[in-house]
Protein backbone atom coordinates (compact mmCIF):
# COMPACT_ATOMS: atom_id res chain seq x y z
CA UNK A 1 0.00 0.00 0.00
CA UNK A 2 1.25 3.45 -0.89
CA UNK A 3 1.11 6.36 1.47
CA UNK A 4 -0.06 9.70 0.12
CA UNK A 5 2.68 11.71 -1.57
CA UNK A 6 2.47 14.54 0.93
CA UNK A 7 3.76 12.53 3.88
CA UNK A 8 7.30 13.08 5.09
CA UNK A 9 10.12 10.88 3.87
CA UNK A 10 10.95 10.09 7.49
CA UNK A 11 9.08 11.12 10.63
CA UNK A 12 10.36 10.05 14.04
CA UNK A 13 8.94 11.10 17.37
CA UNK A 14 10.04 10.15 20.85
CA UNK A 15 12.20 7.26 19.61
CA UNK A 16 13.84 5.22 22.38
CA UNK A 17 16.10 2.19 21.93
CA UNK A 18 17.91 0.43 24.74
CA UNK A 19 20.53 -2.33 24.66
CA UNK A 20 20.52 -3.80 28.14
CA UNK A 21 21.29 -0.95 30.48
CA UNK A 22 22.60 1.31 27.71
CA UNK A 23 20.20 3.76 26.13
CA UNK A 24 21.35 4.15 22.55
CA UNK A 25 18.53 6.42 21.42
CA UNK A 26 16.87 8.55 24.03
CA UNK A 27 13.74 10.36 22.89
CA UNK A 28 14.81 11.37 19.39
CA UNK A 29 12.52 13.46 17.15
CA UNK A 30 13.14 14.05 13.48
CA UNK A 31 11.17 15.25 10.49
CA UNK A 32 12.57 14.90 7.01
CA UNK A 33 10.56 16.29 4.08
CA UNK A 34 10.64 14.44 0.76
CA UNK A 35 13.35 15.33 -1.68
CA UNK A 36 15.70 16.57 1.02
CA UNK A 37 19.15 15.47 2.05
CA UNK A 38 19.32 15.15 5.80
CA UNK A 39 22.60 14.52 7.57
CA UNK A 40 22.56 12.88 10.96
CA UNK A 41 25.79 14.20 12.41
CA UNK A 42 27.30 13.04 15.65
CA UNK A 43 30.29 11.48 17.36
CA UNK A 44 30.77 7.71 17.46
CA UNK A 45 28.17 6.03 19.67
CA UNK A 46 25.71 8.92 19.38
CA UNK A 47 22.92 6.59 18.23
CA UNK A 48 23.04 7.38 14.50
CA UNK A 49 23.28 3.82 13.21
CA UNK A 50 20.66 2.53 15.64
CA UNK A 51 18.26 5.24 14.47
CA UNK A 52 18.86 4.38 10.82
CA UNK A 53 18.49 0.64 11.41
CA UNK A 54 15.14 1.24 13.09
CA UNK A 55 14.07 3.28 10.04
CA UNK A 56 15.21 0.40 7.82
CA UNK A 57 13.05 -2.05 9.77
CA UNK A 58 16.01 -4.09 11.07
CA UNK A 59 15.48 -3.13 14.71
CA UNK A 60 12.38 -2.49 16.74
CA UNK A 61 11.92 0.71 18.71
CA UNK A 62 11.39 0.36 22.47
CA UNK A 63 9.22 3.47 22.45
CA UNK A 64 8.13 6.21 20.08
CA UNK A 65 6.83 6.14 16.54
CA UNK A 66 8.72 5.92 13.28
CA UNK A 67 7.16 6.45 9.86
CA UNK A 68 9.09 5.95 6.66
CA UNK A 69 7.29 7.23 3.54
CA UNK A 70 4.20 7.16 5.74
CA UNK A 71 4.61 3.45 6.58
CA UNK A 72 5.61 1.48 9.67
CA UNK A 73 9.12 0.21 8.88
CA UNK A 74 8.64 -3.09 10.73
CA UNK A 75 4.95 -3.86 10.12
CA UNK A 76 5.01 -2.72 6.50
CA UNK A 77 8.57 -3.78 5.76
CA UNK A 78 7.61 -5.82 2.71
CA UNK A 79 5.83 -2.98 0.93
CA UNK A 80 8.50 -0.44 1.88
CA UNK A 81 11.53 -2.42 0.77
CA UNK A 82 11.18 -1.85 -3.00
CA UNK A 83 10.88 1.90 -2.35
CA UNK A 84 13.86 2.29 -0.05
CA UNK A 85 17.57 1.86 -0.79
CA UNK A 86 19.88 0.86 2.04
CA UNK A 87 23.63 1.19 2.41
CA UNK A 88 24.58 -0.44 5.70
CA UNK A 89 27.74 0.39 7.57
CA UNK A 90 30.24 -2.13 6.23
CA UNK A 91 29.63 -5.49 4.61
CA UNK A 92 26.67 -6.50 2.55
CA UNK A 93 27.99 -9.04 0.04
CA UNK A 94 28.99 -12.70 -0.12
CA UNK A 95 32.70 -13.02 0.76
CA UNK A 96 33.53 -14.65 -2.58
CA UNK A 97 31.07 -12.84 -4.85
CA UNK A 98 32.35 -10.61 -7.65
CA UNK A 99 31.21 -7.00 -7.73
CA UNK A 100 29.19 -7.45 -10.90
CA UNK A 101 27.47 -10.61 -9.66
CA UNK A 102 26.41 -8.95 -6.44
CA UNK A 103 25.05 -5.83 -8.10
CA UNK A 104 23.21 -7.87 -10.74
CA UNK A 105 21.58 -9.94 -7.99
CA UNK A 106 20.36 -6.82 -6.18
CA UNK A 107 19.29 -5.30 -9.51
CA UNK A 108 17.24 -8.43 -10.32
CA UNK A 109 15.12 -7.70 -7.26
CA UNK A 110 13.93 -4.39 -8.73
CA UNK A 111 11.32 -3.87 -11.42
CA UNK A 112 13.17 -1.20 -13.38
CA UNK A 113 16.77 -1.09 -12.15
CA UNK A 114 19.59 1.14 -13.31
CA UNK A 115 22.03 -0.55 -15.66
CA UNK A 116 24.45 -2.38 -13.31
CA UNK A 117 27.31 -2.10 -15.80
CA UNK A 118 26.92 1.65 -16.07
CA UNK A 119 26.73 2.02 -12.31
CA UNK A 120 29.88 -0.06 -11.83
CA UNK A 121 31.65 2.04 -14.41
CA UNK A 122 30.73 5.44 -12.96
CA UNK A 123 31.67 4.25 -9.50
CA UNK A 124 35.07 3.21 -10.77
CA UNK A 125 34.57 -0.48 -10.00
CA UNK A 126 35.37 -1.75 -13.50
CA UNK A 127 38.97 -2.68 -12.65
CA UNK A 128 37.67 -4.84 -9.80
CA UNK A 129 34.93 -6.70 -11.68
CA UNK A 130 36.60 -10.10 -11.30
CA UNK A 131 37.80 -9.61 -7.72
CA UNK A 132 36.06 -11.47 -4.88
CA UNK A 133 34.33 -9.10 -2.47
CA UNK A 134 36.58 -9.94 0.47
CA UNK A 135 39.64 -8.92 -1.56
CA UNK A 136 38.22 -5.53 -2.58
CA UNK A 137 39.68 -2.49 -0.84
CA UNK A 138 37.56 -0.83 1.82
CA UNK A 139 36.75 1.99 -0.57
CA UNK A 140 35.71 -0.42 -3.33
CA UNK A 141 33.45 -2.31 -0.91
CA UNK A 142 31.87 0.99 0.11
CA UNK A 143 31.22 1.99 -3.49
CA UNK A 144 29.70 -1.40 -4.30
CA UNK A 145 27.47 -1.06 -1.28
CA UNK A 146 26.37 2.38 -2.48
CA UNK A 147 25.64 0.94 -5.92
CA UNK A 148 23.47 -1.76 -4.32
CA UNK A 149 21.52 0.93 -2.46
CA UNK A 150 20.83 2.91 -5.63
CA UNK A 151 20.38 0.30 -8.35
CA UNK A 152 16.65 -0.23 -7.71
CA UNK A 153 15.78 3.47 -8.28
CA UNK A 154 14.43 4.01 -4.76
CA UNK A 155 12.43 7.02 -3.54
CA UNK A 156 14.43 7.20 -0.35
CA UNK A 157 17.92 6.04 0.53
CA UNK A 158 19.51 5.45 3.91
CA UNK A 159 23.27 5.78 3.75
CA UNK A 160 25.18 4.89 6.89
CA UNK A 161 28.60 6.58 6.73
CA UNK A 162 28.67 6.55 2.91
CA UNK A 163 32.17 7.96 2.57
CA UNK A 164 33.91 6.16 5.44
CA UNK A 165 37.21 4.80 4.20
CA UNK A 166 37.06 6.56 0.84
CA UNK A 167 39.96 8.50 -0.65
CA UNK A 168 39.45 12.13 -1.63
CA UNK A 169 38.53 11.43 -5.26
CA UNK A 170 35.98 8.80 -4.32
CA UNK A 171 34.52 11.05 -1.67
CA UNK A 172 34.07 13.84 -4.21
CA UNK A 173 32.44 11.36 -6.56
CA UNK A 174 30.00 10.24 -3.89
CA UNK A 175 29.20 13.83 -3.02
CA UNK A 176 28.52 14.53 -6.67
CA UNK A 177 26.32 11.46 -6.84
CA UNK A 178 24.35 12.55 -3.79
CA UNK A 179 23.88 15.93 -5.43
CA UNK A 180 22.43 14.19 -8.48
CA UNK A 181 20.11 12.12 -6.28
CA UNK A 182 18.77 15.24 -4.62
CA UNK A 183 18.34 16.95 -7.99
CA UNK A 184 16.33 13.97 -9.25
CA UNK A 185 13.99 14.05 -6.26
CA UNK A 186 15.39 11.17 -4.21
CA UNK A 187 15.21 11.71 -0.45
CA UNK A 188 18.52 10.95 1.28
CA UNK A 189 19.14 10.32 4.94
CA UNK A 190 22.81 9.90 5.67
CA UNK A 191 24.83 9.56 8.81
CA UNK A 192 28.28 10.99 9.09
CA UNK A 193 30.77 12.17 11.61
CA UNK A 194 32.44 14.31 8.95
CA UNK A 195 31.44 17.91 9.38
CA UNK A 196 32.48 19.06 5.92
CA UNK A 197 30.34 16.31 4.47
CA UNK A 198 27.24 17.45 6.34
CA UNK A 199 27.99 21.05 5.44
CA UNK A 200 28.52 20.33 1.74
CA UNK A 201 25.61 17.96 1.16
CA UNK A 202 22.76 18.47 3.54
CA UNK A 203 19.65 20.63 3.37
CA UNK A 204 19.16 19.83 7.00
CA UNK A 205 21.76 18.86 9.57
CA UNK A 206 20.62 17.14 12.74
CA UNK A 207 23.33 16.94 15.36
CA UNK A 208 22.85 14.03 17.74
CA UNK A 209 24.72 13.05 20.85
CA UNK A 210 23.92 10.51 23.56
CA UNK A 211 20.85 9.46 21.56
CA UNK A 212 19.28 12.91 21.59
CA UNK A 213 18.99 15.70 19.07
CA UNK A 214 21.28 18.48 20.23
CA UNK A 215 20.41 20.93 17.51
CA UNK A 216 19.12 21.04 13.95
CA UNK A 217 18.90 23.40 11.02
CA UNK A 218 20.42 24.15 7.65
CA UNK A 219 24.20 24.48 7.68
CA UNK A 220 23.73 28.26 7.27
CA UNK A 221 21.36 28.45 10.22
CA UNK A 222 23.63 26.40 12.42
CA UNK A 223 26.71 28.47 11.70
CA UNK A 224 24.95 31.84 11.95
CA UNK A 225 26.33 33.38 15.08
CA UNK A 226 23.76 33.99 17.74
CA UNK A 227 25.88 36.56 19.54
CA UNK A 228 26.91 38.29 16.34
CA UNK A 229 30.47 38.04 17.58
CA UNK A 230 32.80 37.31 14.73
CA UNK A 231 36.12 35.68 14.77
CA UNK A 232 39.44 35.84 13.08
CA UNK A 233 41.38 32.70 12.35
CA UNK A 234 44.93 32.32 11.21
CA UNK A 235 47.72 29.80 11.12
CA UNK A 236 51.25 30.35 12.28
CA UNK A 237 53.95 28.37 14.03
CA UNK A 238 52.70 26.52 17.07
CA UNK A 239 53.27 27.83 20.58
CA UNK A 240 52.92 31.59 20.16
CA UNK A 241 52.27 33.39 23.43
CA UNK A 242 48.52 33.97 23.05
CA UNK A 243 48.36 35.89 26.32
CA UNK A 244 50.72 38.56 24.95
CA UNK A 245 48.62 38.87 21.80
CA UNK A 246 45.40 39.08 23.84
CA UNK A 247 46.94 41.90 25.86
CA UNK A 248 47.76 43.76 22.65
CA UNK A 249 44.17 43.55 21.43
CA UNK A 250 41.21 45.72 22.46
CA UNK A 251 39.20 44.79 25.54
CA UNK A 252 36.85 41.82 24.96
CA UNK A 253 39.02 40.05 22.40
CA UNK A 254 40.60 36.76 23.36
CA UNK A 255 43.09 34.60 21.47
CA UNK A 256 43.06 30.81 21.63
CA UNK A 257 45.28 28.18 20.07
CA UNK A 258 43.09 25.20 19.13
CA UNK A 259 45.06 22.59 17.24
CA UNK A 260 48.78 23.45 17.39
CA UNK A 261 49.39 26.42 15.09
CA UNK A 262 45.69 27.18 14.54
CA UNK A 263 44.71 30.41 16.24
CA UNK A 264 41.29 31.99 16.79
CA UNK A 265 40.61 35.53 17.91
CA UNK A 266 37.13 35.78 19.43
CA UNK A 267 35.36 39.05 20.11
CA UNK A 268 34.42 42.09 18.07
CA UNK A 269 36.67 41.74 15.09
CA UNK A 270 37.11 45.11 13.36
CA UNK A 271 39.82 46.35 10.94
CA UNK A 272 41.89 47.51 13.88
CA UNK A 273 41.97 44.01 15.34
CA UNK A 274 43.13 42.53 12.03
CA UNK A 275 45.84 45.13 11.76
CA UNK A 276 46.98 44.54 15.34
CA UNK A 277 47.20 40.77 14.83
CA UNK A 278 49.29 41.05 11.67
CA UNK A 279 51.63 43.65 13.07
CA UNK A 280 52.04 41.74 16.34
CA UNK A 281 52.94 38.63 14.33
CA UNK A 282 55.38 40.71 12.26
CA UNK A 283 57.06 41.85 15.47
CA UNK A 284 57.49 38.20 16.43
CA UNK A 285 58.98 37.50 13.02
CA UNK A 286 56.05 35.20 12.26
CA UNK A 287 53.98 35.04 9.09
CA UNK A 288 50.24 34.81 9.78
CA UNK A 289 48.88 32.50 7.09
CA UNK A 290 45.34 31.70 5.97
CA UNK A 291 44.09 34.69 7.84
CA UNK A 292 40.32 35.03 7.56
CA UNK A 293 37.51 36.78 9.32
CA UNK A 294 34.16 35.11 9.42
CA UNK A 295 31.39 33.31 11.13
CA UNK A 296 32.09 30.18 13.08
CA UNK A 297 31.96 27.01 11.03
CA UNK A 298 29.95 23.87 11.59
CA UNK A 299 32.89 22.16 13.23
CA UNK A 300 32.86 24.69 16.03
CA UNK A 301 29.11 24.38 16.49
CA UNK A 302 29.57 20.67 16.64
CA UNK A 303 32.42 20.71 19.13
CA UNK A 304 30.62 23.25 21.27
CA UNK A 305 27.56 21.04 21.45
CA UNK A 306 29.11 17.61 21.72
CA UNK A 307 32.22 18.43 23.70
CA UNK A 308 35.84 18.10 22.80
CA UNK A 309 36.69 14.82 24.48
CA UNK A 310 37.39 11.84 22.27
CA UNK A 311 34.85 9.06 21.94
CA UNK A 312 35.79 5.51 21.27
CA UNK B 1 24.64 22.46 -0.66
CA UNK B 2 27.13 22.08 -3.45
CA UNK B 3 25.56 22.65 -6.83
CA UNK B 4 26.26 19.65 -8.98
CA UNK B 5 23.33 19.96 -11.37
CA UNK B 6 25.56 21.12 -14.20
CA UNK B 7 27.74 18.05 -14.08
CA UNK B 8 27.54 15.80 -17.09
CA UNK B 9 28.42 12.49 -15.42
CA UNK B 10 24.86 12.06 -14.15
CA UNK B 11 22.26 13.36 -16.60
CA UNK B 12 19.16 14.92 -15.05
CA UNK B 13 16.58 12.25 -14.33
CA UNK B 14 19.16 9.45 -14.06
CA UNK B 15 18.08 8.63 -10.53
CA UNK B 16 14.42 9.66 -10.84
CA UNK B 17 12.62 7.22 -8.52
CA UNK B 18 10.99 4.27 -10.24
CA UNK B 19 10.72 1.73 -7.44
CA UNK B 20 9.19 -1.70 -7.85
CA UNK B 21 9.68 -5.41 -7.23
CA UNK B 22 11.30 -7.55 -9.90
CA UNK B 23 9.60 -10.64 -11.29
CA UNK B 24 9.63 -13.53 -8.83
CA UNK B 25 10.92 -15.94 -11.43
CA UNK B 26 13.85 -13.70 -12.32
CA UNK B 27 14.70 -13.09 -8.66
CA UNK B 28 14.65 -16.83 -7.95
CA UNK B 29 16.75 -17.61 -11.01
CA UNK B 30 19.44 -14.99 -10.36
CA UNK B 31 19.58 -15.67 -6.62
CA UNK B 32 19.83 -19.46 -7.00
CA UNK B 33 22.40 -19.10 -9.78
CA UNK B 34 24.54 -16.78 -7.65
CA UNK B 35 24.40 -19.09 -4.62
CA UNK B 36 25.14 -22.24 -6.66
CA UNK B 37 28.01 -20.54 -8.52
CA UNK B 38 29.56 -19.41 -5.25
CA UNK B 39 29.38 -22.93 -3.82
CA UNK B 40 30.93 -24.49 -6.91
CA UNK B 41 33.67 -21.87 -7.00
CA UNK B 42 34.66 -22.41 -3.37
CA UNK B 43 37.62 -24.77 -3.03
CA UNK B 44 36.80 -25.95 0.50
CA UNK B 45 33.20 -26.59 -0.50
CA UNK B 46 34.33 -28.64 -3.51
CA UNK B 47 36.64 -30.67 -1.30
CA UNK B 48 33.75 -31.42 1.03
CA UNK B 49 31.03 -31.96 -1.54
CA UNK B 50 32.91 -33.71 -4.34
CA UNK B 51 36.52 -34.67 -3.72
CA UNK B 52 36.07 -36.47 -0.40
CA UNK B 53 32.95 -38.37 -1.56
CA UNK B 54 34.66 -39.39 -4.82
CA UNK B 55 37.75 -40.54 -2.91
CA UNK B 56 35.64 -42.52 -0.44
CA UNK B 57 33.57 -44.02 -3.25
CA UNK B 58 36.68 -45.31 -4.99
CA UNK B 59 38.51 -46.22 -1.79
CA UNK B 60 35.70 -48.18 -0.16
CA UNK B 61 34.97 -49.98 -3.42
CA UNK B 62 38.54 -50.98 -4.12
CA UNK B 63 39.79 -51.57 -0.57
CA UNK B 64 38.26 -54.19 1.67
CA UNK B 65 38.13 -52.07 4.85
CA UNK B 66 34.44 -52.56 5.64
CA UNK B 67 32.66 -55.86 5.25
CA UNK B 68 30.22 -55.64 2.34
CA UNK B 69 28.45 -57.95 -0.06
CA UNK B 70 29.85 -58.19 -3.57
CA UNK B 71 29.78 -56.25 -5.80
CA UNK B 72 31.01 -53.78 -3.23
CA UNK B 73 30.23 -50.71 -5.34
CA UNK B 74 26.49 -51.43 -5.20
CA UNK B 75 26.65 -51.08 -1.44
CA UNK B 76 29.16 -48.23 -1.35
CA UNK B 77 27.40 -45.95 -3.85
CA UNK B 78 24.18 -45.37 -1.84
CA UNK B 79 26.20 -44.55 1.28
CA UNK B 80 28.33 -42.05 -0.59
CA UNK B 81 25.21 -40.48 -2.13
CA UNK B 82 23.85 -39.96 1.39
CA UNK B 83 27.19 -38.53 2.48
CA UNK B 84 27.19 -36.14 -0.49
CA UNK B 85 23.72 -34.87 0.38
CA UNK B 86 24.76 -34.34 4.01
CA UNK B 87 28.01 -32.64 2.98
CA UNK B 88 26.47 -29.98 0.82
CA UNK B 89 22.97 -29.52 2.25
CA UNK B 90 24.05 -29.59 5.89
CA UNK B 91 27.74 -28.85 6.41
CA UNK B 92 28.29 -26.67 3.35
CA UNK B 93 25.03 -24.81 3.83
CA UNK B 94 25.68 -24.14 7.52
CA UNK B 95 29.20 -22.82 6.96
CA UNK B 96 28.18 -20.64 4.02
CA UNK B 97 25.25 -19.21 5.97
CA UNK B 98 27.42 -18.51 9.01
CA UNK B 99 29.89 -16.49 6.94
CA UNK B 100 27.20 -14.85 4.78
CA UNK B 101 25.65 -13.53 7.99
CA UNK B 102 29.06 -12.32 9.14
CA UNK B 103 29.48 -10.44 5.86
CA UNK B 104 26.00 -8.90 6.06
CA UNK B 105 24.64 -10.69 2.98
CA UNK B 106 21.31 -11.58 4.56
CA UNK B 107 20.78 -8.04 5.72
CA UNK B 108 21.73 -6.78 2.28
CA UNK B 109 19.19 -9.08 0.61
CA UNK B 110 16.57 -8.41 3.27
CA UNK B 111 16.89 -4.73 2.39
CA UNK B 112 16.04 -5.32 -1.27
CA UNK B 113 12.60 -6.06 -2.67
CA UNK B 114 13.37 -9.80 -2.49
CA UNK B 115 10.53 -11.37 -0.46
CA UNK B 116 11.45 -13.60 2.48
CA UNK B 117 10.01 -16.73 0.85
CA UNK B 118 12.30 -16.15 -2.12
CA UNK B 119 15.30 -15.58 0.13
CA UNK B 120 14.76 -19.14 1.40
CA UNK B 121 13.70 -20.60 -1.96
CA UNK B 122 16.80 -19.28 -3.70
CA UNK B 123 19.04 -21.11 -1.25
CA UNK B 124 16.95 -24.28 -1.50
CA UNK B 125 17.07 -24.30 -5.31
CA UNK B 126 20.83 -23.64 -5.20
CA UNK B 127 21.28 -26.56 -2.78
CA UNK B 128 19.26 -28.83 -5.11
CA UNK B 129 21.37 -27.76 -8.10
CA UNK B 130 24.57 -28.57 -6.22
CA UNK B 131 23.22 -31.95 -5.06
CA UNK B 132 22.19 -32.77 -8.63
CA UNK B 133 25.71 -32.01 -9.88
CA UNK B 134 27.25 -34.07 -7.06
CA UNK B 135 25.06 -37.08 -7.84
CA UNK B 136 25.75 -36.85 -11.57
CA UNK B 137 29.50 -36.89 -10.93
CA UNK B 138 29.33 -39.58 -8.23
CA UNK B 139 26.90 -41.64 -10.31
CA UNK B 140 29.27 -41.51 -13.28
CA UNK B 141 32.23 -42.58 -11.14
CA UNK B 142 30.16 -45.38 -9.61
CA UNK B 143 29.09 -46.61 -13.05
CA UNK B 144 32.72 -46.62 -14.10
CA UNK B 145 33.43 -48.80 -11.04
CA UNK B 146 30.76 -51.22 -12.19
CA UNK B 147 27.75 -49.97 -10.22
CA UNK B 148 24.51 -51.57 -11.39
CA UNK B 149 21.65 -50.00 -9.50
CA UNK B 150 18.22 -51.50 -9.43
CA UNK B 151 16.40 -49.33 -11.98
CA UNK B 152 13.07 -49.69 -10.18
CA UNK B 153 14.59 -47.97 -7.16
CA UNK B 154 15.91 -44.90 -8.97
CA UNK B 155 12.67 -42.97 -8.67
CA UNK B 156 12.44 -43.73 -4.95
CA UNK B 157 16.08 -42.70 -4.59
CA UNK B 158 15.25 -39.39 -6.22
CA UNK B 159 12.44 -38.79 -3.72
CA UNK B 160 14.73 -39.70 -0.81
CA UNK B 161 17.49 -37.40 -2.08
CA UNK B 162 15.02 -34.55 -2.43
CA UNK B 163 13.65 -35.08 1.07
CA UNK B 164 17.16 -35.60 2.45
CA UNK B 165 18.36 -32.33 0.90
CA UNK B 166 15.46 -30.40 2.41
CA UNK B 167 15.85 -32.04 5.80
CA UNK B 168 19.64 -31.64 6.01
CA UNK B 169 19.23 -28.15 4.55
CA UNK B 170 16.88 -27.18 7.36
CA UNK B 171 19.38 -28.55 9.90
CA UNK B 172 22.16 -26.61 8.18
CA UNK B 173 20.15 -23.39 8.36
CA UNK B 174 19.37 -24.09 12.02
CA UNK B 175 23.08 -24.38 12.80
CA UNK B 176 24.41 -21.70 10.45
CA UNK B 177 21.69 -19.17 11.20
CA UNK B 178 22.13 -18.89 14.93
CA UNK B 179 25.79 -19.10 15.95
CA UNK B 180 29.03 -17.24 15.27
CA UNK B 181 30.70 -18.11 11.97
CA UNK B 182 33.76 -19.77 13.59
CA UNK B 183 31.59 -21.87 15.89
CA UNK B 184 29.45 -22.91 12.92
CA UNK B 185 32.56 -23.89 10.98
CA UNK B 186 33.86 -26.08 13.79
CA UNK B 187 30.52 -27.69 14.70
CA UNK B 188 29.44 -28.34 11.12
CA UNK B 189 32.67 -30.21 10.39
CA UNK B 190 32.64 -32.18 13.65
CA UNK B 191 29.02 -33.24 13.18
CA UNK B 192 29.79 -34.25 9.58
CA UNK B 193 32.65 -36.43 10.77
CA UNK B 194 30.69 -37.99 13.62
CA UNK B 195 27.70 -38.76 11.40
CA UNK B 196 29.96 -40.23 8.72
CA UNK B 197 31.63 -42.60 11.20
CA UNK B 198 28.85 -43.32 13.66
CA UNK B 199 25.70 -41.92 12.10
CA UNK B 200 24.83 -44.86 9.90
CA UNK B 201 26.74 -43.99 6.73
CA UNK B 202 29.87 -46.15 6.91
CA UNK B 203 28.28 -48.62 9.33
CA UNK B 204 24.63 -48.86 8.46
CA UNK B 205 22.04 -49.44 11.18
CA UNK B 206 21.65 -53.09 10.14
CA UNK B 207 25.29 -53.77 10.96
CA UNK B 208 25.05 -52.34 14.47
CA UNK B 209 24.16 -54.03 17.77
CA UNK B 210 20.50 -53.96 18.85
CA UNK B 211 19.55 -50.74 20.54
CA UNK B 212 22.23 -48.76 18.81
CA UNK B 213 20.71 -49.66 15.44
CA UNK B 214 17.37 -48.08 16.39
CA UNK B 215 19.11 -44.94 17.55
CA UNK B 216 21.20 -44.62 14.40
CA UNK B 217 18.23 -45.36 12.14
CA UNK B 218 16.48 -42.41 13.76
CA UNK B 219 19.28 -40.06 12.68
CA UNK B 220 18.80 -38.29 9.34
CA UNK B 221 22.11 -39.74 8.13
CA UNK B 222 21.12 -43.28 9.10
CA UNK B 223 17.65 -42.95 7.63
CA UNK B 224 18.86 -41.55 4.29
CA UNK B 225 21.63 -44.17 3.95
CA UNK B 226 19.36 -47.05 4.88
CA UNK B 227 16.63 -45.81 2.53
CA UNK B 228 18.95 -45.27 -0.42
CA UNK B 229 20.68 -48.60 0.17
CA UNK B 230 17.37 -50.48 0.18
CA UNK B 231 15.91 -48.92 -2.95
CA UNK B 232 19.10 -48.96 -5.00
CA UNK B 233 20.19 -52.52 -4.16
CA UNK B 234 16.81 -54.26 -4.08
CA UNK B 235 14.57 -51.94 -6.11
CA UNK B 236 11.89 -52.46 -3.48
CA UNK B 237 9.81 -49.61 -2.17
CA UNK B 238 11.35 -48.54 1.10
CA UNK B 239 9.51 -48.66 4.39
CA UNK B 240 7.91 -45.51 5.72
CA UNK B 241 10.57 -45.19 8.39
CA UNK B 242 13.26 -43.24 6.46
CA UNK B 243 10.66 -40.83 5.09
CA UNK B 244 9.22 -40.24 8.55
CA UNK B 245 12.63 -39.73 10.13
CA UNK B 246 13.81 -37.30 7.43
CA UNK B 247 10.54 -35.36 7.40
CA UNK B 248 10.52 -35.24 11.20
CA UNK B 249 14.04 -33.81 11.44
CA UNK B 250 13.33 -31.38 8.62
CA UNK B 251 10.09 -30.03 10.08
CA UNK B 252 11.55 -29.79 13.58
CA UNK B 253 14.70 -28.02 12.39
CA UNK B 254 12.69 -25.74 10.12
CA UNK B 255 10.32 -24.67 12.88
CA UNK B 256 13.21 -24.03 15.26
CA UNK B 257 15.22 -22.20 12.60
CA UNK B 258 12.35 -19.78 11.98
CA UNK B 259 12.74 -18.68 15.59
CA UNK B 260 16.51 -18.75 15.89
CA UNK B 261 17.86 -17.57 12.53
CA UNK B 262 19.40 -14.12 12.71
CA UNK B 263 20.16 -11.87 9.76
CA UNK B 264 23.56 -10.90 11.08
Amino acid sequence: MNAPENTSAVAISGLVKRYGSTTAVDGLDLEMPRGQVLALLGPNGAGKTTTVEICEGFRRADAGTVRVLGCDPVGQHASLRPRVGVMPQGGGAYPAVRAGEMLRLVAACAADPLDPNWLLEVLGLEPALGTPYKRLSGGQQQRLSLACALVGRPELVFLDEPTAGLDTQSRRLVWELLGALRRDGVSVLLTTHLIDEAEALADQVVIVDHGKVVTRGSPAELTADANASQQLRFRAQAGLNVQLLTDALPEGCVVLEGDPGAYVVRGRVDPQVVSTVTSWCAQQGVLAEELRVGRRDLEEVFLELTGRELRS
Amino acid sequence: MTDTSTDSRFKPGTFAPRPGTGSAWRMLRVHAKTEATLTLRNGEQLLLTLLIPVALLIGLTVLDVIDMAEPRVDSVAPRIFALAVMSSAFTGQAIALGFDRRYGVLKRLAATALPRWLLVSGRVVAALIVVAIQLLVLGAVALALGWSPSLGGLLWALVLVLLGTLSFGALGVLLGGALKAEVVLALANVIWFVLLLAGGILLMPGALPTGLDVLVAALPSGALTEGLHTVLTTGDAPSFAPFLVLAGWGVLAGLLAIRTTKLS
